[in-house]
């Protein structure tokens, strides 16, 4: 039987996680000599799909919520032995629900691909990054979601075989709009990540802190106290009981590295900390720190970056 | 209003995470347990929606005995009533279904989760709750009002917002926003008095094993040390980003 993939794509493009999932279903598909069922929406551009790994893709008018999507999904796995969903927003929703609906064993939170099929043994982070579980799941209809951008694939092309379905999806929750910011990049998904705390002193200080994103093509963060204090929107808070990231590369400035905080980026790749304290506890997670006053080195910073970008 | 609010038991998140020697469980030495922290924020927004049109808060835990204290907490805090449902549940759609058991058995206009729990991170039960229901589910909610039997809930989608309108009854997966952190309530003497005699009712499990078994757990391998580089030499940083950590 088949793995079922989850294909999500944000008005008509593709997620960069969307082909994560792709790639991690054909690893595990080829694990048991499977092939890959993508399932995507009517107005992507499915043809993409293929490098990835899709084998066959099924596209379908979507439903607009979790719970519509699921029970499209539940149809579908009908023919399948497992399904992968990338931990988007929305898929953190959905893997759940369709795991409900199915009856079938989940792992969320999935930072390996299958250490084992049979039986079906994975690792997940747990304790916000304090722990790591060794999960085994049931053989029925396993789900695995996994958190993006923590595990280097390299996709394998598919036989990308395109067919179109009708499945009406169902759903008692209106969506009455949505709200994307445009030409910001979102901090789930970024690859590079920009954080500042309390030693910013004021929300008038974060003009360099979004100069510095924006060369490196970045997502800006705070701690939560500054989200609490408003000087930064709480739909940017990291941490234990915020948002958790794990990009290529965590810049924290003027951040003391709380337990807190530390729960939800010590899963990013390399870690970089400005802070005028040496013995602020960030340094301890950090891998390379700056002992310094923001104000001072983060123009630096900039500078310094704008250059390495116009030499290479 | 008759409200239920799912009240996750979870070490502090100042804990420090140990697990056993045969790395099948966490060690609960020296380990404080609170209210899971997404959780309290649906608990201060059941008491707003009490105090602004009436009605009843219930708390409720999946769990053994142990958990007790923090459901004492929740009534000391303004819930009316608490239910644990005497289990030692091993996965998500196991606590899903102890939970939908109870629901069915009564009747709630709003069930209030937090979106997660900060022990085993899985983000599952109140999707898994709304699907089993089959209510409408709104997950990483900071925003509800309720008007008239129809609840309008702002949630956050991966770089923005996304805004819905349900019938009640429905799910909230909840967190921060949900009600702001200045106004998160916590006991005060009288509410730790009045917890001690408010109703905290036991019933037995209906469900048995989960589809899924953790085998194992271990801490994440620890980073090298820091390498530090001077203020007044951050081509250096640079080149380290670039040629050693391969991150720009
Ligand atoms: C239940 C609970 C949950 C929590 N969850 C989270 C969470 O999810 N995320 C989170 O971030 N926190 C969380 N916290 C809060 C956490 O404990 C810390 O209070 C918080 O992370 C500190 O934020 P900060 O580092 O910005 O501020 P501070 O601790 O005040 O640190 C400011 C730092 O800036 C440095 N500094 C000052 N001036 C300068 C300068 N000019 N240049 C460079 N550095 C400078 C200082 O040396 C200091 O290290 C939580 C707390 C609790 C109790």
């Amino acid at each position: 039987m088949s793995i079922l993939v989850f294909v999500e794509d944000w008005n008509g493009a593709y997620k960069k996680a969307s082909f994560e999932a792709v790639a991690y279903a054909k690893s595990w598909a080829t694990m048991n000599s499977n092939k890959v069922i993508a399932v995507t929406s009517v107005s992507a551009p499915a043809g993409e799909l293929a490098g990835y790994g899709a084998d066959h893709i099924i596209q379908i008018g979507l439903g607009s919520t979790a719970m519509g999507i699921a029970g499209q999904l539940k149809e579908l796995s009908a023919e399948a032995s497992g399904i992968v969903i990338a931990g988007t927003s929305l898929g953190r929703s959905l893997a759940p629900a369709l795991s409900a609906l199915t009856s079938g064993a989940l792992s969320t939170n999935t930072i390996s691909l299958p250490l084992s099929t049979s039986p079906l043994q994975l690792k997940r982070g747990a304790f916000s990054s304090k722990g790591i579980e060794t999960i085994e799941l049931d053989s029925t209809m396993p789900i695995v979601s996994f958190v993006p951008n923590s595990i280097g694939l390299e996709p394998v092309a598919g036989e990308g075989n395109l067919e179109s379905r009708e499945i009406s999806s169902n759903d008692a929750l209106e969506v009455l709009s949505t709200e994307v910011a445009s030409g910001k990049v979102a901090l789930p998904e970024a690859e590079a990540v920009v954080s500042a705390g309390r030693g910013l002193k004021g929300p008038e200080n974060w003009g360099m802190i979004e100069e510095l994103a924006d060369v490196l093509g970045a997502a800006t963060a705070c701690s939560k106290p500054v989200s609490d204090i408003g000087w930064r929107p709480h739909s940017e808070h990291v941490g234990q009981t915020g948002i958790q990231v794990n990009p290529n590369l965590y810049i924290a400035i003027g951040i003391s590295g709380a337990i807190q905080h530390l729960a939800g980026v010590s899963a990013s790749k390399t870690i970089v900390v400005v802070n005028t304290d040496p013995e602020a506890p960030f340094f301890k997670a950090a891998d390379y720190g700056i002992v310094g006053d923001a104000f001072e080195v983060v123009p630096k910073l900039v500078n310094a970056l704008r250059a390495f970008k116009a030499a290479s | 209003m008759n409200i239920l609010v799912c009240i996750s038991h979870v070490p502090d998140t100042t804990a420090k995470i140990n697990f056993t020697a045969d790395g099948t469980a966490l060690d609960p030495a020296g380990v404080q347990f609170v209210i899971n922290p997404y959780d309290e924020f649906g608990l201060t927004k059941a008491l707003h929606i009490k105090e602004a049109q009436g009605g009843t808060i219930t708390v409720i835990n999946v769990g053994p005995a142990t958990t007790e204290p923090t459901l004492r907490k929740a009534l000391a805090i303004g819930a009316d009533k608490a239910v644990r449902i005497d289990a030692i549940p091993m996965d998500a759609i196991t606590v899903a279904k102890e939970l939908k058991n109870h629901i069915s058995a009564n009747s709630y206009d709003l069930i209030i989760c937090g979106q997660e729990s900060i022990d085993y991170n899985g983000q599952q039960v109140p999707a898994m709750l709304a699907a089993l229901l089959e209510q409408p589910f709104a997950n990483a909610c900071v925003g509800l009002s309720l008007d008239n039997g129809t609840a309008t809930a702002t949630s956050e989608i991966d770089g923005g917002h996304a805004t819905y309108k349900a019938s009640l009854p429905m799910v909230i997966g909840g967190k921060k926003g949900l009600v702001e952190e200045k106004d998160l309530r916590i006991p005060n003497m009288r509410g730790i008095m009045s917890a001690r005699t408010k109703p905290l009712e036991v019933a037995p499990a209906t469900e048995g094993e989960g589809p899924t078994k953790p085998v194992s757990f271990e801490k994440p391998a620890g980073k090298a040390a820091v390498k530090m580089v001077d203020a007044e030499n951050v081509d250096e940083l640079v080149r380290l980003l670039h040629e050693e950590a391969k991150a720009i």
